[in-house]
């Protein structure tokens, strides 16, 4: 392990990713789930992150941006600490899901893809996440809230909002 | 956390342990859990293959491809090793079955991955979940971590000689990556781009070795299969289309949700009866009968439709994978046919230039359509372009996008005209801006 990965990946992770390349019979399939795992810590896959990856992979740096760029849900800047993902596909557009999505935009005064100054929440417009019967419905990172209207979003935000402030109480004491 | 739902029309068999529990393996046990798989560790290879065949389960995927057949497929003497590849990345518009199975019965998963192991020669099983279903794929994973420490997998399954591990494996969002081939990529650590066939994953599939590949409701159905013996099995669903399914009801209906019911079962009474008909007292638009990809039908159309492979086929649609999408008469179907189409010019991979280009350019027209600015020649043209992406791609997105448009313009081609010459749309609040 290099110096570097000390302060890039916590020990967990590390831990995780040396087990999860000699979980598949051919090492190269640990590619994506390691990027996803690795963006679920650092946030996104920036320079360092990428050269890790390769680094621990045996491939190039440009192999696996070649691969990350494919997937949606990996991405090379950061979001906010919340990343709210709107499904405006057809189930959920039938049950109201623009409207959802346009108060999402009002509420944090952002758009797709957009993140708020105080870096606690972004805001993306996604395709169908599998949820349809309940529609409509969110991800807030890996969360599902679904049967929404326009009027839960503000209780859906300041639900987050209650749990980053206590997540920096516990943190401070 | 989903609804369940339930209705007296109902048959439950791959459903008939939601809400139990049974994503502890305990319950699972207590609820007869492993016992088919046992059996058919006894029984072998052939007669599990003979079973599947006499069951008529199709797969649940969409393609509805005979699961007993594919699995004799695989050839018996092989070189390289063999897999099974569960196919967990549940992304068509309109389905979320999957979710639910996974969420409540992973080990259904897991014991028809082991039969289905069993009745091709593998050692290996992959299940893949879509990225999106991160909360899923730690309830999968604690589950075959308990089935690996009560030894129903490792080195010795039940205590026999016979070796099955599985491996569990998260996407990170790509609806291409649901078409067999690309999902193999993608399990490869590689762009989920698909292959060109033949050689069939039957005889050249994941790292090269024979591969059986299986949609998660048909996983799940297995273990039941033998359970009831497929005789009983087939005998609930119609002819040539065993059993039940897994359909889920969504858009303007009163209680959507997933239902499980016979193959064959009609259209009218599930969307009236089964999911409480229209919402608000409307009326009924049209019905999108298989997931996004499935062209729509009309009210007309759907009086005395079975939902069965043959029967929806028979209709011009598809049964697919499952989703019935209602709409009500409030809807604008260009903007319905504009937002399909929005999510299959996102999800194409690039790969085939008829997909690539045909989905932008539909979008582009279906958009300045949508928003008044089209000309009569559009919609024709819209016709002529979705028809020439047919059959000429890799895989089938090309033709997924295509044939509901088609379907579109030909069933609700009054709508569309509606639009033109700088006409508002007289439904829509939501107008997305063209860019001409």
């Amino acid at each position: 392990m290099s110096e570097e990965t000390m302060t890039l990946f916590s020990p967990q992770l590390a831990a995780r990713l040396d087990a999860l390349v000699k979980k598949y019979p051919v090492k190269r399939s640990a590619l994506v789930p390691m990027l996803l795992y690795a963006q679920d810590e650092v946030g996104y896959l920036s320079d360092a992150v990428i050269a890790e990856v390769a680094a621990r992979m045996g491939i190039t740096e440009l192999e696996v941006r070649n691969v990350a760029s494919y997937y949606s849900m990996l991405r090379f800047k950061p979001v906010g600490k919340y990343n709210v993902q709107v499904c405006t596909n057809i189930s959920c557009m039938l049950r109201g899901a623009y409207d959802v999505y346009e108060r999402f935009q009002e509420e944090l005064r952002i758009g797709h893809k957009g993140v708020t100054a105080d870096g606690l929440f972004s805001l993306e417009e996604v395709e169908c996440i599998g949820a349809c019967c309940w529609a409509p419905a969110i991800q807030v990172n890996y969360a599902f809230h679904d049967e929404l209207n326009p009027d839960s979003v503000p209780g859906i935000l300041s639900g987050y909002r209650s749990a980053a402030k206590q997540e920096g109480t516990r943190a401070d004491a | 956390m989903p609804r369940l739902v339930s209705h007296p029309d109902e048959v439950k068999i791959v459903s008939q342990r939601f809400g139990q529990g049974a994503a502890e393996i305990d319950r699972y046990l207590q609820l007869g859990g492993y016992e088919a798989a046992k059996k058919c560790l006894a029984q072998g290879p052939d007669w599990i293959i003979n079973e599947m065949k006499a069951s008529n389960l199709r797969g649940r995927g969409g393609a509805g491809f005979p699961t007993g057949l594919k699995w004799s497929f695989v050839p018996k003497q092989n070189p390289k090793p063999k897999y099974v590849l569960v196919n967990g990345d549940e992304s068509e518009p309109g389905t979320c079955k999957d979710h639910l199975i996974f969420l409540h019965d992973p080990h259904a998963v897991i014991e028809g991955t082991i039969i289905a192991g069993l009745a091709i020669g593998a050692k290996m099983g992959f299940i893949y979940l879509r990225g999106e279903y991160r909360y899923l794929l730690t309830i999968v994973e604690k589950a075959v971590a308990d089935a690996y420490a009560n030894g129903f997998l490792g080195k010795n399954i039940f205590g026999s000689e016979t070796e099955f591990t599985i491996v569990t494996q998260t996407g990170a969002g790509a609806y291409e990556v649901g078409e067999e081939s690309a999902l193999m990529e993608s399990l490869e650590g590689k762009r989920g781009i698909p292959r060109i066939k033949p050689p069939f994953p039957a005889v050249v599939g994941l790292y090269g070795g024979p591969t059986v590949i299986n949609n998660a409701e048909t996983i799940a159905t297995v273990p039941h299969v033998i359970e009831m013996g497929a005789a009983a099995y087939a005998a609930v669903g119609s002819e040539r289309n065993g059993g039940t399914r897994l359909f889920c009801l969504s858009g303007h209906v009163e209680r959507p949700g997933v239902y499980e019911l016979p193959m064959g079962y009609n259209l009218k009474k599930m969307i009236y009866e089964v999911a409480g008909g229209i919402r608000g007292g409307r009326t009924l638009k049209a019905v999108v009968p298989g997931g996004s990809s499935t062209p729509v039908l009309l009210p007309a159309e759907i009086e005395t439709l079975g939902m069965d492979f043959d029967q929806v086929g028979k209709a011009g649609s598809m049964l697919g994978s499952g989703g019935v999408v209602v709409i009500d008469d409030q809807t604008c179907m260009v903007e319905f046919a504009l937002r399909t189409m929005s999510f299959y010019q996102h999800e194409s991979c690039g790969w085939c230039i008829p997909c690539r280009e045909g989905t932008d350019w539909l979008k582009k027209s279906l958009t300045r359509l949508h928003a008044g600015f089209g000309v009569a020649k559009d919609i024709d043209n819209i016709q002529y372009l979705a028809e020439n992406m047919l059959g000429r791609t890799f895989c089938p997105l090309g033709d997924a996008a295509a044939m509901p448009t088609i379907a579109f313009v030909k069933k609700f081609r009054k709508e569309f005209e509606d639009h033109l010459n700088g006409k508002t749309c007289p439904f829509a609040k939501h107008v997305e801006m063209a860019v001409i």
